[in-house]
């Protein structure tokens, strides 16, 4: 704490000792970004990293099947210019023509299904199986058609085929395999790379030959250097001093402290992450009190999310009452049971359980210390004493996991950025490791919505889950988070809910 | 002397292996290994596969058998995180941790032994007070705030310095007076300690009264003899230095050893931090073993003893 006080007085000095700084863009139309305060890339190749950071590359570097409009989430023609149903487990996807790899290889038919093929096959090590487990063959129809069969209907592909599975050039990657995708990654991207130092500094280049409509559009700049500068301070000093152009690690004080400074913009954008409560309804570490849904339901009304909201996350995060995104297919806030602060309430329905007094509980985050203090303050006017415990985030999950001794705790979860509600409903609420509710009734409905291609049926299925997960206060939905930025005025910027940075997007004014 | 020369060496021996198995056991318990591979996108499928590709559903002495019979033959694996060879990834960062540890140590000696021997020269005047406010300060301010006011004064304010990075000399300047800084208190108050002790002595009032000019008196005979326990203390601190850069490589994004060990930490990176922890541990063990050994070669009493 005391380190962080002195970091936090000291940038607040730097960013005093500022004047006017204002400086032209670049006369190269040149980027300097930095990144990485949770750790830099491990591989850039996109099927062996499973760091959420290495999104950013991906996304530059290659293209997928198909683009999901990042505001609306829209899905539209990316490297298929079209597709269509054939059964309920097999889609057809006819491919863009014209389009090269940054090596000049053609793309058509065969980098598809050799990237599929390759990658939904076990054996070749995908670290991420979730992702493209799910495929069960890519077949070559024509030079550019594609039939995709899917192991079971899975109404969420589209996600994935927008998302993490992107497609290789099938004669390069035979060749050099995954580390020689990762010493010179070759895609289809808006972005080519020119070097890379792991966990330093990559540098890209404009593909000048993005110009076959994608609806990525073409990079900005033409040339850019992304940075990864693991503390936060660094970043900022190097943003005030010119040698970076926009950081996104900063805290929300830094988004005041910055935004006061001549030739800067900070801004707090708002993301689908969704921080939650979750209590031990089911008993897995024997603490009595979060067992009786009339406690649960007391510490629902008694925590002022909108107070928290307001004063500590700030920007455009808003309460949310269901337990997933409500832009998220399937995510029906209306079906969600809403509470109300009213710590009145909270008392009288802690005396109906038993508890006129309160009780203590253990209370674990790896959050910041303030978001749960203000939870603690709360609680503790209706007599329940938490105690916080505050641990790095994936000690907390092995606790969790493993042990299950967590009667309540503060997390979040960031869907990977699906815009579908099986991306975190499904994962924590079907009785696997992280489930804490073990409820038979939304472990059926969910699978029922995970799995059946029929749109009104997933819906009703997942309006039922959020009902009961809500009404039994499994968890306390309390806020999407915010990302906050900082960067230099003549930047044209574009934050998205997903998180996903889109880097190629950026250019100067 | 043979026999207390094996003696030391079956002891370091001893040493490391407790430190390697500590170090081993120690990760392990820190959390699952499997969990921080698979990363958070990963569902529990993924993490059983990461858990039985990697062994985590072993015994855990089994496992450390495995690594242990390995790192003997110097192959300490493949980091998860980075799947790269361990020997490749610290041979390629150790030379931005050895220079930086070498520039702070040199920065430290020369700060410290100046101004501890001018300290010695008048001690109470206000050469000394002045030596002794900057003993104060080099202990009571945190490096990283000190850095981090460096950071700001020379990097954004005066824009004199590069912040981060290790391209150029002048991406180590700062970096340098930092870790340096930390050192320098207790070299110069050995050399000024040492020094007082020297000048007092009955060799050097005979070299006075011999009429040696006071230069010669205090650079050949004086400061020759003070400085030795200076330059085996800078040693020590060399040696933490290179172990102990972790805030400074940090701060000034040098990716050297320093930074990997705290990137391997926060990953759970665990054939990584064993292979750092071990290499150090060598490192200290090896140049104590040389320590106790010249120690007993220049006073035969220490061996029979």
């Amino acid at each position: 704490m005391k380190l962080k006080l002195g970091i936090s007085f000291v940038t607040a000095a730097g960013i005093a000792l500022m004047s006017s700084v204002a400086q032209s863009a670049p006369d190269d139309n040149s980027l300097v970004i930095a990144w990485g305060s949770t750790g830099p890339i491990e591989h850039v190749d996109n099927y062996v990293n499973t760091n959420r950071t290495g999104i950013w590359f991906s996304r530059m570097v290659w293209d997928q099947l198909i683009y999901r409009e990042p505001k609306t989430f829209e899905y539209k023609p990316l490297l298929a210019k079209s597709w269509k149903a054939l059964s309920d487990t097999v889609w057809r996807f006819e491919l863009r023509q014209g389009v090269k790899f940054h090596n000049g290889e053609a793309f058509d038919a065969d980098d598809v299904v050799y990237t599929l093929n390759w990658v939904s096959n076990p054996k070749n090590g995908v670290k991420v199986q979730r992702n493209v487990n799910w495929i069960k063959e890519a077949r070559k129809v024509g030079p550019f058609t594609v039939d995709v069969e899917m192991k079971r209907p899975f109404p969420q592909a589209f996600e994935f085929l927008s998302g993490p599975i992107t497609i290789y050039p099938n004669e390069y990657y035979a060749k050099v395999g995954p580390d020689g995708m990762h010493k010179a990654p070759v895609g289809t991207g808006p972005m080519k790379v020119v070097s890379i130092k792991t966990a330093e500094e990559y540098v890209f280049e404009k593909n000048k030959g993005y110009t076959w409509g994608s609806p990525k559009g073409e990079a900005q700049v033409d040339k850019m250097i992304v940075r990864e500068i693991a503390d936060v301070q660094t970043q900022i000093a190097e943003l005030l001093a010119g040698g970076i152009d926009i950081t996104a690690d900063i805290s929300a004080d830094h988004v005041t402290q910055i935004g006061g400074v001549p030739g800067f913009t900070a801004l707090q954008a708002g993301t689908m992450r969704t921080g939650y409560i979750g209590f031990d309804a089911a008993g897995r570490g024997n603490h009595e009190p979060v067992t009786k849904l009339k406690v649960r339901q007391a510490m629902a009304h008694a925590i002022d999310r909108k107070s928290l909201v307001k004063n500590l996350i700030r920007g455009d995060a808003g309460v949310i009452h269901t337990p997933c995104f409500p832009t998220q297919f399937g995510c029906d806030v209306s079906a969600a049971v809403k509470y109300e602060f009213d710590q009145g309430k909270a008392k009288k329905l802690l005396a109906e359980a038993g508890y006129p007094n309160g009780f203590d509980i253990d209370f674990y985050t790896f959050r910041p210390a303030d978001w749960a203090e203000s939870v603690m303050g709360d609680l503790a006017k209706v007599g329940i004493k938490a105690k916080l415990t505050k641990m790095p985030y994936f000690a907390l999950r092995d606790k969790q996991r493993k042990e299950g001794t967590t009667p309540m705790f503060l997390m979040d979860w960031g869907s990977y950025s699906m815009n579908d509600m099986s991306a975190i409903t499904s994962h924590f609420f079907k009785k696997g490791p992280d489930d804490f509710a073990l409820d038979d009734d939304v472990a059926k409905w969910l699978e029922a919505g995970d799995t059946n291609s029929d749109a009104s049926v997933r819906k009703a299925n997942y309006a039922k889950a959020i009902k009961k997960i809500t009404g039994q206060v499994y968890w306390l939905p309390m806020f999407n988070h915010v990302r906050n930025y900082g960067y230099r005025k003549e930047l044209k910027f574009i934050p998205y809910q997903d998180e996903i940075p889109r880097f190629w997007q950026y250019g100067w004014k | 002397m043979l026999a207390y020369t094996l003696k030391r060496i079956v002891v370091a021996f001893l040493i490391l292996l407790v430190v390697s198995g500590l170090t081993f056991s120690l990760s392990h318990l820190s959390a699952d290994p499997a969990l921080t591979i698979a990363g958070e996108q990963a569902s529990d499928e993924d993490i059983e596969a990461v858990r039985k590709l990697y062994g985590f559903d072993r015994p855990v002495i089994e496992q450390y058998v495995n690594w242990l019979s390995r790192a003997l033959q110097g192959d300490f694996g493949k980091s998860y995180h980075y799947k790269a060879p361990v020997v490749e990834m610290i041979s390629g960062r150790i030379g931005t941790t050895m220079t930086l540890g070498f520039l702070a140590i040199v920065f430290a000696l020369v700060i410290s032994i100046p101004l501890g021997t001018l300290a010695a020269m008048r001690p109470n005047s206000i050469i000394d007070r002045f030596a002794l406010l900057i003993a104060v300060f080099g202990q009571a301010l945190p490096t990283f705030w000190f850095a981090l006011m460096m950071i700001i004064l020379f990097g954004v304010w005066f824009r004199w310095l590069p912040i981060s990075g290790n391209t150029t000399w002048a991406h180590f300047v700062m970096p340098t007076i930092a870790l340096g800084y930390y050192a320098t208190p207790a070299l110069m108050r050995l050399t000024r300690a040492g020094m007082i002790e020297v000048l007092s002595s009955d060799y050097i009032r005979t070299a006075k009264a011999k009429g040696l000019s006071p230069v010669s008196v205090l650079f050949k005979h004086a400061l020759r003899n003070a400085i030795i326990p200076v330059v085996a203390l800078a040693a020590v601190w060399f040696g933490f230095m290179l172990g102990g850069s972790i805030v400074i490589e940090t701060i000034f994004n040098l990716k050297g050893i320093g930074w990997l060990s705290y990137d391997a930490l926060l990953r759970s990176d665990l054939p990584v931090v064993q292979a750092i922890v071990l290499i150090f541990a060598s490192f200290y063990v090896i140049l104590t073993l040389l320590s106790d050994l010249l120690n007993a070669y220049l006073d035969p009493r220490i061996s029979v003893r």
